[in-house]
């Protein structure tokens, strides 16, 4: 709890941050490894249309919301 | 210009200076027919979500969606009588990609006979590390008209913004996962203008009258959400996800799911296990002591502690392979059926309808069923 309060945690953070900006971290998954990740049963929203209609059904039906990714619109919450 | 927007706009002139190259969304058309049916309340209707590139840069997408609601909810049963209504809502977005960042622009319109809402929203993307790590920040500002059916003059505004986070990493050759920070904010009429909350009165035969709804003006919630996919030794994925969430009116919610997803053929099935259970907000009862008991006072389910759990079902057919087919410029096509089965309890909101005595009616319970069919063409 003292690592948290005391800030040193920051110091990986900035870190990365600056590695961000120059491009130093090698990809440890090159592209051509990358086939099972492009398969379509690996897309995490393969399908907007129905992700988007059922958050929105439990955005109506339950009190907590977000966190998942996407927005909608209006009441309908009947 | 207000200075909020003007901080957007200044975030994403920011950050479409980096120069390296990135992917829009496949060209893509949904049309789905969707059905809620549960807790006396029925809601269909379609939804059409069409995008298309429109040269190397950029991507544009429209949806209509349209709620058709039948309702004789327990709300509406017990203090007010059933209702037929229609929400009709459209989008429109761009894409623009410049180099490895993308920015997003979209503007949403909902209407209904006693609610009208119209959001805009800023997002913009940056693919980091090879292409291993993409980090999206985004805004949206939405602007809420709250009406009365019954009273025509009756106008009150809700004011929304939402600002997120989001972090998407390839963790190996088989995982991927993404991270989802979500704060929201709230200002205006947060509560339903024909919900009543009931009170105990000695005076009336049922040993409770109602009164109406008061809750805070302003809302603000947290949410950070967690997901993991992973490519299976066979070909098949499991994913794992997790939500925690916290707000200003004291709930607490954590909400986890396990899906689990198998190709044959030219099928793809899906099953899925989603939990959640959330404490009650700090101003809902289920009865109050008194009228005016307290500042302020609901009595919505939704709000109350309660435990969801759903079962959902997903089958795909891909019925069109991109292999030379003669349908023109549609290059792949595939139908989706799914069906989700609900159930929520509630930890503290009676079954009024049971018609039992004060004090020993039953905890409310809800099951809904929730079909959805839709078409997908890829062009």
């Amino acid at each position: 709890m003292r690592y948290l309060t005391s800030g040193r945690f920051l110091l990986p953070l900035l870190l990365l941050a600056s590695l961000s900006g120059c491009s130093g971290i090698e990809p440890w998954v090159k592209p051509y490894e990358r086939d099972k990740l492009a398969d379509p049963i690996m897309a995490l929203d393969s399908d907007a249309v129905s992700t988007a209609y059922m958050q929105h059904v439990y955005e109506a039906r339950e009190g907590a919301r977000g966190g998942e990714g996407a927005a909608g619109g209006g009441c309908g919450c009947n | 210009m207000n200075p909020r927007r003007l901080s957007i706009l200044t975030l994403l002139l920011a950050a479409s200076s980096h120069a390296l190259a990135g992917v829009l969304p496949e060209d893509r058309a949904d049309v789905l027919y969707h059905l809620y049916d549960g807790g006396g309340v029925s809601i269909d209707g379609p939804s059409i979500l069409v995008r298309k590139k429109v040269g190397k840069s950029l991507s544009v997408v429209g949806n209509y969606y349209v709620d058709m609601v039948s309702s004789a909810s327990i709300d509406v049963i017990t203090t007010a009588s059933p209702y037929k209504e229609e929400r009709k809502q459209w989008s429109l977005g761009v894409d623009y990609l410049r180099g490895n960042t993308t920015m997003r622009v979209n503007y949403a319109s909902s209407v209904e006979s006693d609610y009208d809402a119209s959001t805009v929203s800023f997002s913009v993307s940056q693919d980091m590390f090879g292409d291993l790590t993409t980090l999206t920040l985004g805004y949206a500002l939405g602007d809420d008209v709250v009406g009365r059916s019954d009273d025509l003059s009756f106008e009150r505004p809700l004011d929304k913004q939402t600002y997120s986070l989001g972090l998407t990493q390839i963790l190996t050759k088989n995982l991927i996962s993404t991270l989802n920070f979500e704060t929201a904010t709230d200002e205006g009429l947060l509560n339903n203008p024909y919900r009543s909350v009931r009170y105990r009165d000695e005076g009336s035969a049922l040993g409770y009258s109602y009164e109406p709804e008061l809750y805070p003006n302003t809302r603000t919630s947290n949410a950070v959400g967690l997901r993991a996919r992973y490519f299976l030794p066979y070909r098949a994925a499991i994913e794992g996800e997790y939500r925690y969430f916290i707000d200003t009116w004291d709930i607490e919610g954590h909400t986890a799911a396990l899906t689990y997803i198998h190709p044959w053929r030219d099928f793809t099935f899906t099953g899925k296990f989603r939990y959640h259970n959330q404490t009650g907000a700090h101003f809902y009862r289920d009865i109050f002591s008194r009228s005016e008991a307290t500042n302020f006072r609901g009595r919505d389910k939704e709000l109350s502690p309660l435990t969801s759990y759903t079962f959902k079902l997903k089958a795909s057919y891909q019925f069109l392979n991109d292999d030379g087919n003669d349908w023109g410029f549609i290059k792949k096509a595939s139908v989706t059926a799914s069906i989700d089965m609900l159930q929520v309890d509630y930890d503290d909101f009676s079954d009024l309808t049971a018609a039992a005595p004060l004090g020993s009616e039953p905890l409310y319970q809800l099951d809904a069923d929730i079909f959805q069919v839709f078409f997908s063409f890829w062009y």
